[in-house]
Formats: structure tokens, sequence, C-alpha cells
């Protein structure tokens, strides 16, 4: 695999329009064991985010992954904000000054992201959070040492199909106890968009 | 004299506008700087208007930081990382009450240690 500027940026647009005709979804998903906001969150900060790329130029990938980390911050009001956030501020300080992102170093940027977020939610795995989802990616992307596009779409849907069954420990859901099991998590819903539209980007690439 | 500043983080702007209120009844020379709700005002929280708020605070006492729920820490704790001002901290203790005590603590003159310990013992000392 190789990510230059270009793909980075499509991954983005196509992560943007898998959220935005999933708002509601997303939404309803939300209000069953949330407050509701997390479709209104990312739609809101994923085309800020488009924005900005569109309307900047980059020299290097971190730049532009910079500029989504700092869009994602200031723009979503919850809980998604700061967690995406630091997913990418951390994917971005990984990969400083490289042109063309090669597939250890994508593994090693997602590794650092998901430490970030981690920190960042003091939450592990098995909380029903988006942990629940970029974990599960880290352990595949280890195992593999070519990056089968396919397989990590489909690797990020089970994850996100798992959090059904979870009772959640973090984030509002938390408060719901044990009302929270056979809901699926929002935050790994909109996660599972995220990888599903960097498989297709990849896919492309092929 | 200065006196430790304090921020209040809330995903409403009526809660921290509220809180303020009740701390100045009773504690006017304190600075008190709100982050209520998103850049839209809307609820939620934001880390640029948390940066601002310790911006507005700041002197040398330092600046405590109270928070309510889940991003109001999250963004709270990125906004410490992010300032180059030393004498910034979160403090785990209930919003409302929390910053209160810390308020009447700062007006008395106290560092920004005694403030924070008097905060999160906040239930203990009534
Ligand atoms: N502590 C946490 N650690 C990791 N992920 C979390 C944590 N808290 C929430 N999340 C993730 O964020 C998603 C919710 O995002 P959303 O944008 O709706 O924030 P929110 O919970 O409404 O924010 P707030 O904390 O401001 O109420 C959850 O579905 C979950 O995946
Ligand atoms: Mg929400």
């Amino acid at each position: 695999m190789e990510l230059q500027i270009k793909q980075v940026i499509s991954w983005m647009e196509k992560t943007n329009e898998k959220i935005q005709s999933n708002k509601e979804y997303l939404t309803s998903l939300d209000q069953a064991i949330g407050d509701g906001d997390h479709g209104l969150n990312m739609a809101r900060g994923f085309q800020e985010v488009v924005n900005k790329l569109s309307s900047s130029n980059y020299t290097y990938v971190s730049d532009v992954l910079k500029d989504v980390s700092m869009t994602l911050l200031s723009k979503v009001g919850g809980a998604s904000g700061p967690l995406y956030g630091t997913a990418f501020l951390k994917m971005s300080t990984a990969l400083k000054g490289i042109e063309t992102v090669d597939y250890p170093q994508f593994k090693k940027a997602v590794v650092e992201a998901v430490n970030g977020v981690k920190e960042r939610g003091k939450a592990n795995k098995g909380e029903k959070t988006m942990i629940d989802v970029w974990e599960p990616i880290v352990d595949f992307l280890q195992k593999q040492d070519n990056l089968e596009a396919k397989e990590l779409e489909s690797t990020a849907e089970k994850a996100m199909e798992a959090t059904q069954d979870l009772k959640a420990t973090k984030g509002r859901a938390a408060y719901l106890k044990e009302r929270s099991i056979g809901h699926l998590d929002p935050g790994s819903v909109s996660s599972y968009y995220i990888f599903a539209a960097l498989s297709e980007v990849l896919e492309e690439g092929a | 004299m200065s006196n430790v500043g304090i921020v209040l983080i809330s995903h409403s702007p009526k809660v921290v506008e509220g809180i303020k209120d009740i701390i100045r009844q009773m504690v006017p020379d304190v600075p008190v700087e709100l982050a209520g709700g998103t850049d839209d005002g809307s609820i939620g929280t934001n880390v640029e208007k948390i940066q601002n708020a310790i911006e507005n605070a700041y002197n040398e006492k330092g600046v405590l930081l109270f928070f309510d729920l889940g991003s109001a820490m999250m963004n709270a704790e990125l906004a410490v990382e992010m300032t180059d001002y030393e004498k910034v901290k979160v403090v785990k203790a209930p919003l409302l009450e929390g910053a209160y005590v810390a308020a009447v603590e700062s007006g008395m003159g106290k560092t920004l240690e005694e403030v924070e310990k008097a905060a999160r013992n906040v239930f203990d000392q009534t």
C-alpha cells in the first residue's frame, strides 16, 4: 500500500460522504444509548474537514492529517471531537515529513492513534466505545505484511457489530449500565465508516 | 495581589452562567471565566473556548479548571496540554460545589495547591 496526499484527502471525502448519508442513522443510535448528537457532531465536523482540505495546499501527508485533527477538535462539540482529533493528531505526528506513506509507517501511525484515543478517553477495549473498532484494526494490521483492503473493511465491520453485545462502561452509555446492551455503539459505527472509506481508497489505488 | 483563577466548563452555557452568579454573590474579586457549550452555542464543549477562558483567567497564582461530563474533561485536559502556562490544573470535583469552594478559598489569597485541595474535599468540610 501507499498513501499520498491525494489518497488521504480522498479518504476524508469518502468518510464525509458516508457520514452525511448516515447522519440520521448515527443520531438514532446515539438517541438509544446517548444524548443523540453523534450524527450531527460527525456531519458538522467532517463537512468542515472537507471544506478545509479543499481550500488548502499541502506538501506532506502529516499536514493534511494535522488539519483534519484541528478541525475536528474545534468543530465537534461531543467526545468524538477530542477523541478523533487526538487520533488524527497522533497519526500526523507519527508521519511527520513523509511524502509517501508505506505500510509499516501507516501501521505505526494507527498504533499511535489508538494509544492516543485510549489515553484521552481513559478507556480500554471492551468498554463499548470506538476503541472496540480501532483496537481490532490494530491487531489485524499487526498480523498482515501487506494490507488487504477488503479485509480491512470486514474487520472493522465485524468489530463494529460486536459492540452490540457489550455493556458500556465509558461514555454517556455507561450511565445506562445493562440497558446499553443490545445497541450498537455510535462511535464504533462512525469509526467503521472511517475504515470502510480507507478501504475503498486503497482498493482504487491498487 | 492576584487570586487563583477559576475556569468553568460545562456542556451548557446556562449552567456556567448560573454557577458564576452564585459565586459572585460572595466572591467579587476572583477571576471566573466561562467555557459553556460548543463554538456555536449548542450543548457540548469546545477546546478553543477553554483555551480562551484560561488566557483570560490566568495570573501568576495559576488557574484551576472545573468540568461536568465526558468531553468536558477530555477537552479540559487537551487545553492543559496545549497551554504554555505551567500553573494550570484540571480539578476532579463536583462542578458547582467544587468551583464555589475554590472561589471562596482563592478570594482568601490561598495558593493553587491549597485551593485545589479544598475543592476536591468539598463534601468533607461541611
Ligand atoms: N471515554 C471514552 N473513550 C473512548 N471513546 C469514547 C469515550 N466516551 C465516548 N466515546 C465514544 O464517543 C462516542 C460518542 O460521541 P459523541 O460525539 O456523541 O459524544 P458525546 O458522548 O455526546 O459527548 P459528551 O461527552 O460531550 O456528552 C461513543 O459512541 C463512543 O464510541
Ligand atoms: Mg452523543
